[in-house]
Formats: C-alpha cells, sequence, structure tokens
C-alpha cells in the first residue's frame, strides 16, 4: 500500500473506530489498524514497534496488549471481549496488567531496558491513553440496535450526554495521563522548573473555569430543556394520531347516522371502551386473563345487540381451560340477558379457589319452571357447559324481578 | 321537600346535561366551571349536595372538598366522573366524597342519589364497590390489622358485592333479609373504612393522584 492510499483509506473511513485489520496486516492487524485510524503509512508503526522492541522489549508488550484490546474489523470481539463477558471484564483487565507487569519486570531483570525514569511513566501514560481512546470507539452506539428499539415501542432519542462510565472512564484515562507525565518529570528531576509551569497552568484553568462554567451550565440546561420539549412534541403527536384514528372518525360517522340512535349509541360506547383501554395502556384483544376474557366478551355482545353491558372485575387469573368454558357460559348468559334490552350488569369475582361470575338483567324475569324443552339456550350452553367442566350455573329469577345467572367455577 | 345542589364541572355542555335532567327532581341552586369559582358559589349558596367532577383543572375535585371544608366542615359532596380509574375515584372520596357514581347514570338515578346524600348515606356505584372490594382483598400480617378500618365485615362485603352486581339497596336489604336502614349503615362504615383506612393499596391510590406526600 502507498502512502497515497494509506491517505485515501484514512479519509473515507475518517470516523472509522480503533479496529484491528487482519487483511492488510502482517501479524494481527494491529499496527494496519492504528495507522488507518490516525491516517499514516502502516509502515511507520511497525517501524515503531519493531524499534520499541529491541529498545527495552517495550513495544512487543504494547503490540500484545493492543492486539487483546482492539476488535477485529470484521466486526469480530476484541480477543479480550470474547474471553470475558462484561461481569468479568475488569477481572481479566486486571489480569493482562499484571501479566503485563510481570514481562516488564522481567524484562528489567534481563537488562533490556531504557531505565526506571522513562519507561515506568510511559506505561502508565500509554494506559491512561488507551482507556481514554477506547471510550472515543465505544461511544457511539451501533445504528442497527435503534430500529430494534423503535419496533419494541420505545421512543428513544439519542441522548445529549455521555453514559455515567464512559464519564468515570475518561477521568480515569486522563487522571493515568497526567500522572504519567507528572512521574517523568519528576523521575528526570524537572519538577522543580515544571512546578512554575504548571502553577501558571492551575491558574490558568480555575480562571478559564470561572469564566466559563455559567456559559456551559447554560448550555446542558439548553439541551435538557430541549430534549424535554422534543419528547412533550412527540407524545403530542402519538396523541393526536390516536384522536383522529379514532375519536375523530367515530365522531364523523355518528354525524352520518344521526337518524339511528341505537346505532349512535354502540358507536358511542365503543369508542368510549377504547378510549378507556387506550388510556389504562391495556390491549382490548389481549384475552390472557379472566377480566380481560369477559370483557371482551362483554363488549362483543354490546357491539352486536346494542345493549350496554357493565363489567365489574375483582381479582384476576390466567385464562385456563375452564376459565374458557367459564367465560363462554358467561358470554351466553350476557346474550340471553340483552334480549330484554335493558342494561346488564356483570360481576366477576376471582379469590383464591373460585371464580364467580354474575350476570344480571332488569328484564321482566320469567318462570323456570315454564320454559319448554327445547329452548336450550340456557340450559345447554350455560348449565351443560358449567357441568362438563366441574362447575356449575345457578339461575335467579321470578317474573318480574329481573334475571340473574350465577356462575361458579373451582379453580 | 327536594335537596338542592350546586353542579361542578368544566365541561359546559355537561353541566347544561344535568341541570336539565336534574330539572323538577331536586333544586338545583347554580353551576361552576372552576375551582375558584365552585367554592365561592358553595360557600354562597349552602347547597345540600355539591355534584361534583373528579377531573377539573387546578386541582379537580379534591381541591374544591379541600377548601369548602374549611369554612363548610358539614358540607356533602357527590362525586360524578367519567373515569374509572381507581386512582381518581378513591382519591375523591378518601378526599371527602360521600359517593361516586359515573355520568352515563339517568337523570332519577342520579336525583336519587342525591338525596340518599343529603340524608346523609353513601352512594356506592357498582364499579365503586368492586374497587373497594380489589382494595381489601387480601390479608394483611396480623399485628397490623386494624380490624376497626383495615378489613371488610362478612355483612359488609356481602352487601358491597350485591352493589357490584348491580342490585338496589332495597332489593339487597331484601335478598339479606335485614332493613333497607341497615343496608346504608353497612354502606355508610364502608366509607368510613374507605376514607380512613391505611390499607396499602388505598395510600398508594391516594399518592398516585398526589392527594398525600
Amino acid at each position: 500500500m502507498t502512502v497515497d492510499d494509506g491517505a485515501k483509506m484514512a479519509g473515507m473511513s475518517a470516523t472509522a473506530s480503533l479496529r484491528r485489520d487482519p487483511a492488510r496486516g502482517v501479524l494481527a492487524g494491529v499496527a494496519a489498524g492504528l495507522a488507518r485510524r490516525v491516517g499514516i503509512d502502516p509502515l511507520i508503526v511497525r517501524v515503531g514497534f519493531i524499534a520499541a522492541s529491541f529498545a527495552g522489549g517495550f513495544g512487543l508488550a504494547l503490540y500484545l496488549l493492543a492486539w487483546a484490546l482492539m476488535p477485529g474489523d470484521d466486526a469480530s470481539r476484541a480477543p479480550i471481549e470474547r474471553i470475558a463477558g462484561k461481569r468479568e471484564t475488569w477481572l481479566v483487565v486486571l489480569g493482562m496488567m499484571l501479566l503485563a507487569l510481570a514481562a516488564l519486570l522481567l524484562l528489567r531483570e534481563w537488562g533490556l531496558w531504557f531505565s526506571d525514569a522513562i519507561v515506568w511513566p510511559v506505561i502508565l501514560t500509554a494506559a491512561g491513553g488507551a482507556l481514554i481512546w477506547r471510550q472515543s470507539t465505544a461511544t457511539e452506539e451501533p445504528p442497527a440496535n435503534r430500529p430494534a428499539a423503535a419496533a419494541r415501542g420505545e421512543s428513544r432519542l439519542p441522548s445529549v450526554s455521555l453514559p455515567r462510565d464512559a464519564v468515570g472512564r475518561a477521568f480515569v484515562g486522563a487522571a493515568l495521563v497526567v500522572g504519567g507525565g507528572l512521574v517523568f518529570l519528576w523521575l528526570n528531576g524537572a519538577l522543580g522548573a515544571a512546578r512554575d509551569v504548571l502553577l501558571a497552568v492551575v491558574v490558568v484553568v480555575v480562571a478559564l473555569t470561572l469564566i466559563l462554567a455559567p456559559w456551559w451550565l447554560r448550555l446542558v440546561r439548553g439541551l435538557s430543556a430541549e430534549r424535554t420539549e422534543r419528547i412533550r412534541s412527540q407524545e403530542r403527536a402519538e396523541v393526536a394520531a390516536h384522536l383522529h384514528d379514532s375519536v375523530l372518525q367515530t365522531l364523523a360517522l355518528m354525524q352520518k347516522r344521526v337518524d339511528d340512535p341505537r346505532e349512535v349509541a354502540a358507536l358511542a360506547r365503543r369508542q368510549e371502551r377504547e378510549l378507556r383501554a387506550w388510556l389504562n395502556g391495556r390491549r382490548l384483544s389481549g384475552d390472557a386473563t379472566v377480566a380481560l376474557a369477559l370483557e371482551a366478551a362483554a363488549a362483543e355482545v354490546e357491539e352486536a345487540h346494542g345493549v350496554p353491558v357493565e363489567v365489574v372485575a375483582v381479582g384476576d387469573a390466567p385464562l385456563d381451560e375452564r376459565a374458557q368454558a367459564l367465560v363462554a357460559a358467561a358470554r351466553e348468559a350476557l346474550v340471553n340477558a340483552v334480549k330484554f334490552a335493558g342494561p346488564v350488569a356483570l360481576y366477576a369475582e376471582v379469590d383464591d379457589d373460585h371464580i364467580e361470575v354474575f350476570v344480571r338483567d332488569r328484564g321482566p324475569g320469567f318462570d323456570p319452571a315454564a320454559v319448554p324443552d327445547d329452548r336450550r339456550g340456557v340450559r345447554e350452553s350455560i348449565v351443560g357447559r358449567m357441568e362438563r367442566h366441574g362447575g356449575r350455573a345457578i339461575l335467579h329469577t321470578a317474573p318480574g324481578a329481573g334475571t340473574e345467572i350465577e356462575l361458579v367455577m373451582k379453580r | 321537600m327536594s335537596p338542592s345542589v350546586v353542579i361542578v364541572d368544566d365541561h359546559h355542555l355537561f353541566r347544561a346535561g344535568v341541570r336539565a335532567e336534574l330539572d323538577g327532581l331536586v333544586e338545583v341552586r347554580g353551576d361552576a366551571a372552576t375551582v375558584e369559582d365552585a367554592v365561592r358559589l358553595v360557600i354562597e349558596a349552602e347547597p345540600d349536595v355539591v355534584l361534583l367532577d373528579v377531573q377539573m383543572p387546578g386541582g379537580g375535585g379534591v381541591e374544591v372538598i379541600r377548601q369548602v371544608v374549611q369554612r363548610r366542615p358539614a358540607q356533602r359532596f357527590l362525586a360524578l366522573s367519567v373515569s374509572d380509574a381507581p386512582e381518581d375515584v378513591i382519591a375523591i372520596i378518601r378526599a371527602g366524597a360521600r359517593g361516586y357514581v359515573t355520568k352515563t347514570i339517568s337523570g332519577a338515578e342520579l336525583a336519587d342519589a342525591v338525596r340518599r346524600i343529603s340524608d346523609g348515606d353513601a352512594v356506592f356505584s357498582p364499579r365503586l364497590a368492586g374497587f373497594v372490594l380489589d382494595a381489601f382483598a387480601g390479608g394483611l400480617p396480623a399485628e397490623q390489622v386494624d380490624p376497626q378500618l383495615d378489613q371488610l365485615s362478612p355483612r359488609e362485603r356481602e352487601v358491597l358485592r350485591h352493589i357490584a352486581r348491580g342490585y338496589l339497596y332495597k332489593e339487597i336489604a331484601q335478598r339479606l333479609s335485614i332493613s333497607t336502614k341497615t343496608v346504608e349503615a353497612h354502606v355508610s362504615a364502608v366509607l368510613r373504612k374507605l376514607q380512613l383506612s391505611n390499607r396499602h393499596e388505598l395510600s398508594r391510590w391516594a399518592v398516585e393522584r398526589r392527594l398525600v406526600d
């Protein structure tokens, strides 16, 4: 690869993260990857590594460390990440550090060594630099995750601040780099001279902080205010979309049907139910529990016959086979009750060992003994169904007193 | 003599509708659309019962009750709401309303409820009865139970279950072979427990409406 190509590559992938480039590499692609990230010829990096290796074995250790920490180009994870899940990462890092330290001490013992005054500060600085670099490549969330999050219905907004642990890592990294520099100066006896400079720098930094802090605070607050506003407008758009799809449509439909009061009432009831379900954050079709299934059955009957059904449920249980039979029987009881055109009340109570359902209408009532045998509605689909599933149905009625069907099922 | 009411609701159409429905059944002494107007009107008009919307700008019905009872501690309120969320309903009862009915109630039934409240009784809709049974379901650790407040007696449960099933007071009395007065006494006892109990569900619902901090 020529220098030109290298520059082009760097231009193309200016935003690329720090990754190994095994395709162009000689060993593991560490040098090629580094060169691509920085935008120089990989040869320079390689020469640097080799030179550093001869002078103290330092380059070799650095190469191994970089190999362990850098993810591969083909989106494969860094060896270190493959070795350990997220939880043990710090343990692995600690182990790697100890291993590197052991190797360095060995090299020192063998005399393959510059001097303490250079190697230790450089290691500190390199470690800090690695922390900061890694994080500048790791903070970007892969865009592939976003549609998935959107599909789950979460409204995710790009965060304006870095994650907390990323900030912490940057802090530690910066401390290591600065510490390395200070140790270097101290070991080389230059700290005394540096102190005057340092003092001046500290004074300037403090002054700058004092000047810039209010502006920075305002910026941060402005960003969070903007974010709140964005969330709010998103919610508003969602509510508007829902109202448009449901309520406005129904209102338009009702205006067209003004001459049919029954139809209008049914439309209003259906819309009311839908809106309530939406406000309560429930799905109407999710019939996974007894209460929801009863509500759905009531809604169906109400719509088909245009008679309001009031459902009151206390407690709840999962919808197993017997509960399904109970719901079917209750539905049949509702269909019977709405024929008398009065409002119908359904009350369900679920406790630890029973499910009880009461369906009550204010119709004329009747004499059960006077019902002919061929009227199978009550007898077969309610009483029979309940008994087949180990429950029972009791009919309370008398002429002029309305009718109540009581359904009891053991859980 | 028919009882007098003041109607408090921020929807003009609804106030007009209730006025028309109650016409001739009870004496309507006025209506108000905001918390501020409502408080002033109730203090001036001294109605037997205030018909109160739960959700209104500026604190809602709960705020009206809070401000009125400071000057008229004996004022009676009936909550009249489209909301069927337990936290709304329980919050207004705990603030001091003596009953809760939904806005779909018929004029005659509403007039009956007003009469009941003005007589000092409590008015429970089937839905409110359901909420109460839900809230008082489930045991409590024995040392925490104050049976006077935290538990319903078997008889009170039975009465509430009948209300939830859609029975009227006099029908309940008939079925349980007790007097209507006894039914009313049971319901009033439940109302008191509802307002004073520290049961977790009730406090949670109240907190969700920021009734207490």
